[in-house]
């Protein structure tokens, strides 16, 4: 437990001294979201009935943008193979930088959301249920994200490889995000989506640092 | 785990594979003539579909193809990462373009049927979502196995990704109990005994077999190729380093 609180600190402390680099996540975010009143017109109803579903998207490829870094420099510059080699198993290894990079891509993203939920017109019935959905779906964004980031590494075309594994199954999470804000919005219910949403994060919590892990592995050999 | 390893040699596998080969094409030209016989004249027309529902012979095997396609991936996936036998990779990369094809035939079929029948070519029905995304993972397998200059890890990464795709296809299955979705439920494989007429499932099942053999023999003639193709590099890498 000490060594994982250490491992997500360590991440934590490069990730701010690089500075700009865990913001720029946010402002692609920002910048993904405010390109759609341009493109589809800026007439209230249109945007807000549009609203949760751009948000998701643009949360998800801007989740997708950061994933490639969450191994690839520790692969780099070979420290990734140290973790490899302490006592510390792999899969915690794996959680821990997944707890990192949700904290500075997923968390950002929720901070960002509701101000961009009023600039898409969204109803404000649905603003709880968005930050509510996003802290449970961007969790299990970043945990399906590191299979994919560990199976690449090493490869050519990193980067568009990544989004060509990961976003198909990112979709289940889109789905009933998505249809969780619409709900709320609606009038409908809205908590079984939510609840849908949970059991995805606690599933990919349990199975998605095996496979992670084992990318990592083959990749280290 | 002994008869598992029999086949480890690919020189005893290549025998047998030329062995199955021409059999698997016997099958499929025979059973491809006498299904596409039935279903074209022996089979009545659909009352309420009229002649258009023929295009279910192709659609249905096709579709079963391309999950069990990504069932043999992901188990052959699997034997490969916990028993390292060399042919499991082999054919779990013989198997995806395959599978890939029969995916793309199911939703190019279907979209042909839905346009007269559902008035549209495509819904986004959870049947027809979560094939389409079978469709992106085995594109995605592919180009992960093309992405590495190192076969050996482009064979593990695909085997790991194979593995996490696998949960589309329990997806697909029930999908349409799951949802109350525009493409009707299972009607072939149900408890209580098929729903379809013996006079549509024959052509049905004959067309199975049909592409199932077509897939193990394009399988064989996959596999003998890889199997070949390394082995030539191997004598070249000989040439050069002894020579």
């Amino acid at each position: 437990m000490k060594q994982f609180v250490f491992l997500v600190r360590r991440d934590l402390n490069l990730a701010f001294r690089q500075g700009m680099d865990s913001l720029l996540v946010v402002v692609f975010f920002i910048i993904a979201v405010v390109l759609f009143p341009f493109g589809v017109g800026p007439e209230p109803g249109t945007l807000a009935r549009i609203a949760a579903g751009v948000i998701w998207v643009a949360a998800l490829l801007s989740t997708m943008l950061s994933l490639e870094r969450l191994f690839q420099i520790d692969y780099d510059d070979g420290s990734l193979e140290l973790l490899a080699l302490s006592s510390l198993p792999l899969e915690v290894t794996v959680l821990a930088k997944v707890t990192a990079h949700w904290i500075t891509s997923g968390l950002p993203l929720i901070v960002a959301a509701p101000v961009l939920a009023v600039l898409m017109q969204m109803d404000s019935d649905g603003f709880m249920v968005l930050i509510v959905a996003l802290l449970l779906g961007t969790p299990s964004l970043s945990l399906i994200g590191a299979i994919g980031a560990a199976l690449i590494l090493g490869s050519r075309r990193g980067g568009v490889l990544l989004s060509l594994l990961v976003l198909p199954l990112y979709i289940p999470v889109l789905i009933f995000g998505v249809s969780a804000v619409d709900g709320a919005i609606g009038g409908y219910e809205f908590k079984a989506q939510l609840l849908i949403l949970g059991g995805f994060f606690i599933g990919t919590l349990a199975l998605a640092p095996w496979a992670g892990a084992g990318g990592l592995r083959q990749a280290l050999e | 785990m002994a008869d598992l390893h029999r086949f480890a040699n690919p020189t005893r596998f290549l025998k047998l594979a030329g062995i199955i080969q021409p059999w698997a094409l016997a099958v499929f030209l025979l059973s491809i003539t006498v299904g596409l016989y039935m279903a074209f004249f022996t089979a009545p027309a659909d009352y309420q579909q009229g002649e258009s529902a023929r295009i279910m012979y192709v659609h249905v095997p096709a579709a079963w193809m391309a999950m069990f396609c990504y069932t043999v991936m992901a188990v052959a996936s699997a034997v490969s990462l916990i028993w390292k036998h060399p042919l499991a990779d082999v054919s779990a990369r013989a198997t995806a373009p395959i599978g890939a094809a029969f995916t793309f035939l199911s939703l190019a079929t279907g979209s042909l049927w839905g346009k007269p029948m559902w008035g549209t070519w495509w819904v986004w029905d959870a049947r027809l979502t979560s094939v389409l995304v079978l469709l992106f993972l085995y594109i995605g397998y592919m180009a992960l196995q093309g992405a590495f200059d190192d076969r050996v890890r482009a064979a593990k990464a695909s085997a790991i990704l194979a593995l996490v795709g696998f949960v589309n296809v329990p997806i697909i299955k029930f999908s349409v109990d799951w949802w109350n979705t525009l493409h009707q439920p299972a009607s072939v494989i149900k408890m209580g005994g098929s729903s379809i007429h013996p006079s549509m499932l024959w052509p049905l099942l004959i067309m199975a077999i049909a592409f199932k053999a077509y897939y193990v023999w394009v399988l064989m003639v996959r596999m003998r190729q890889e199997l070949v193709a390394n082995k030539v590099r191997i004598l070249r890498l000989k040439q050069v380093h002894g020579g």
